[in-house]
């Protein structure tokens, strides 16, 4: 692996990290579209923030660029606020509206620069280590390595300082604002992060990705994690793994790393989506297929129960008559009697069945349970 | 006449332009009705796999091909959506959030793959990123017309259906119609809608058509049916204006110029359509506090009047005190000056005239 390599990798994974914990916060809120539409209208602040000081790489562009994606929060809050449009139709008129105002000036006034629209959808991670951060002389490696991983710490140092009122705010509103913690302040505040976590970014991956860095991460860690502190290691391990993974797919597919670091999070939320333990849609189904023979079961149980140790017993209590009694065609009861053997539940010699101490505690608990 | 219309590419342009802003406008009324507004999004963006896989497939770039894969990905979405929200405990939008952004980064990868190849025969699949009007042919436009076309015949078809869904599905299925099919129909056509435009627009920016006509339509009319046509027109319009602009000027992107220009019509309408527009909102507002101060300074000279007896005078800090604000005691007592109901007498005394008492004994009654 050479030195380039390894520092593009380092790149997407600190600019993975620095976008997975303010995401997990606009997933939890359902705010997820907001990264959508800041990582948009971002551009916007790029451009006019270029055209001012002429540098790509001045912190100014950051500055520029996390003040338009608080505007585009703000515009959309007043937009909603005038009870014209609804919230998702306000969004959806003021992103596409300041990005095309971005891409229009990209496309007419930066024409020398490397600001083209591909830079623009795709980022540039592949030359991010060609601009060097060089201080009297010594090399100190890829600027954006130096932007990206102060951006991190920013992200790090809010979320100790403010969790207590992040997860307040988030989970109970209604607690957090009785409590004097000001909501609407900590909604700004984590939106200020959201953007300028989002400048970074777009820099590494373009615009429409971000929100693939913002929300599917934090996403994945949610179908396997009911704490925020898991939720949130989670979502900036998965976040990493997303970046590493996508930029080796990239590399065999020799195809662009963005795209892939995209595609790679696609792949470990549909893995998360099938095979979460519990809640994925494999275990659902494997409950639903244990519910479905656990409750015949539980029928047989009660069913030998009733007729246990009475006259009839040497009748009722026998495969063949399940058919006449529940119901069940003879499949079928053979079926559920040898589920409930396995369980241990009865016990048959031939065509007789008995219940087993288990069989019959659990025939008189589900008896209780009814009544 | 303007001499473009006789420009046979720039007819073509506009021809193409609004036909997906007549189809897109149309269906966006109802997206943003039932608020799909960023399904529109969604979609559009989950499209771009669907183009390159078809054109790697098919390996031409015959419209018919490309747009039916864009709508085959389209479909996929809608699909990948409804069963991430309705099988884990993933929310709408970070559902919506998910498949936009994973669709288009499969997009990019196989995009990028195809570009690397030597021969130019890809060239072009980059427009439906960000829309080029300027490349359309005459059978790009016959192929949108082809496939928006049976759209709006459907629409016309199933309206009432439609409305019913868009409004009250719950009353839809008391009487026993298909509500669950309607909208998977529904969503069907706004996906083809969505892909009519993929290349005068492009992925990028096509939600924009679909959200932005409905809520501009939407300020002017109460009416479903009123507000699907303005839709249509609206879209159409920033379509052909957006499209004749950026053909006939230099580096002007298709799609972003298309954008601006229904924003504009969205700000237009926001401000001024009547009864709903923020100016007229502002202007009854002001009219209403006016109104109330009035009354209330005739009030409260009234009720001085009728405790001092005739002839006297008042003077407007005590006015103020009783009846309005500070400060809004004057400008009302202009008011009523200029209606007869008041004197002035001296600097800062008012008195109330025969025709003031008359007036504000009758609002009094009005009001007892």
């Amino acid at each position: 692996m050479s030195a380039p390599q390894l520092e593009i990798q380092a790149i997407a994974a600190v600019a993975a990290a620095a976008c997975a914990l303010p995401g997990a916060f606009l997933v939890l809120r359902r705010l997820s579209l907001l990264s959508d539409a800041i990582g948009h209208s971002i551009l916007l602040g790029i451009v006019l923030a270029f055209l001012v000081v002429r540098e790509l790489t001045s912190p100014l562009l950051v500055v520029g660029a996390a003040l338009v994606g608080l505007l585009t929060v703000v515009a959309v809050e007043v937009v909603r606020g005038t009870g014209l449009v609804r919230e998702d139709a306000a969004i959806g008129l003021v992103f596409p509206a300041l990005f095309s105002l971005g891409v229009v000036l990209v496309a007419r006034y930066t024409d020398s620069v490397h600001l083209d629209t591909d830079a623009v959808l795709l980022g540039e991670l592949a030359f991010t280590p060609f601009d060097r951060l060089i201080v009297s002389g010594w090399d100190l490696g890829p600027k954006a390595l130096w932007v990206l991983s102060g951006i991190l710490a920013v992200n790090l140092v809010a979320l100790l300082l403010f969790y207590k009122e992040l997860k307040l705010t988030t989970f109970d509103p209604a607690l957090a604002l009785a409590l004097g913690l000001a909501p609407g302040l900590v909604h700004y505040g984590l939106m200020t992060l959201v953007s300028v976590t989002a400048v970074g970014a777009f820099t590494a991956v373009g615009a429409i990705l971000v929100v693939a860095l913002m929300i599917v991460p934090p996403a994945t860690a949610y179908l396997l994690t009911d704490r925020l502190s898991v939720l949130l290691a989670g979502s900036v391990g998965i976040g990493v793994a997303s970046a590493i993974g996508g930029y080796w797919l990239a590399h065999a597919l020799d195809a662009s790393i963005a795209g892939s670091m995209a595609a790679t999070a696609g792949g470990l939320f549909a893995l998360a989506f099938l095979f979460a333990p519990g809640r994925g849609v494999v275990a659902a189904a494997r409950r639903r297929a244990r519910q479905r023979w656990e409750f015949p079961q539980t029928m047989l149980a009660i069913h030998l129960l009733n007729h246990e140790g009475r006259p009839e017993a040497a009748v009722e209590n026998r495969i063949e008559h399940l058919d006449a009694h529940l119901g069940w065609d003879p499949a079928f009861a053979a079926e559920v009697v040898s589920r409930a053997e396995r369980r241990g539940l009865v016990r048959s010699d031939g065509a007789a069945l008995e219940l087993t101490d288990r069989g019959r505690a659990g025939a008189r608990s589900a008896l209780a349970r009814a009544a | 006449m303007p001499d473009f219309l006789g420009d046979y590419t720039l007819r073509i342009v506009a021809l193409g332009a609004g036909t997906l802003g007549i189809v897109a406008g149309a269906l966006g009324a109802f997206a943003v009705l039932r608020r799909q507004s960023l399904l529109g999004d969604a979609i559009s963006h989950a499209a771009l796999p669907g183009v390159v896989l078809a054109f790697i497939l098919t390996g031409t770039k015959a419209p018919l091909g490309l747009l039916l894969g864009a709508a085959f990905a389209g479909w996929a979405a809608t699909l990948a959506i409804m069963a991430i929200t309705r099988m884990s405990r993933i929310k709408y939008d970070a559902a919506l959030g998910i498949v936009l952004s994973v669709f288009f980064g499969v997009g990019l990868l196989l995009l990028t793959d195809v570009q690397k190849q030597p021969d130019a025969t890809q060239a072009g699949l980059d427009r439906f990123l960000f829309g080029q009007a300027a490349g359309l042919l005459r059978s790009d436009v016959i192929t949108m017309m082809a496939l928006g076309a049976p759209v709006l015949v459907a629409l016309a078809l199933l309206w009432k259906e439609f409305k019913l869904l868009a409004f009250d599905p719950g009353f839809g299925a008391s009487l026993g119609l298909p509500m669950r099919g309607l909208d998977v129909l529904l969503t069907g056509l706004l996906v083809v809608a969505i892909v009519v435009g993929l290349q005068t627009v492009g992925v990028v920016l096509m939600s924009a058509m679909v959200v932005a006509p409905a809520a501009a339509a939407r300020q002017w009319t109460d009416r479903l049916g009123a507000m699907v046509v303005l839709s249509a027109g609206f879209g159409a319009l920033a379509g052909v204006v957006g499209a004749v602009i950026s053909s006939r000027v230099e580096r002007m992107p298709t799609g972003p110029t298309i954008v601006l220009c229904v924003t504009v019509i969205v700000i237009v309408s926001l401000l001024f359509a009547p009864r709903r527009g923020l100016v007229w909102a502002r202007w009854r507002a002001r009219r209403g506090r006016k109104r109330l101060r009035v009354q209330a300074v005739l009030a409260a000279l009234h009720d001085l009047d009728a405790r001092h007896g005739d002839g006297h005078a008042h003077s407007e800090a005590v006015l103020e005190v009783a009846g309005t604000g500070r400060g809004a005691a004057g400008r009302t007592l202009a008011e009523l000056e200029r209606r007869g109901w008041a004197e002035r007498r001296g600097d800062d005394a008012w008195l109330l005239t025969p025709a003031g008492r008359a007036e504000a004994e009758q609002r009094f009654e009005e009001r007892a």
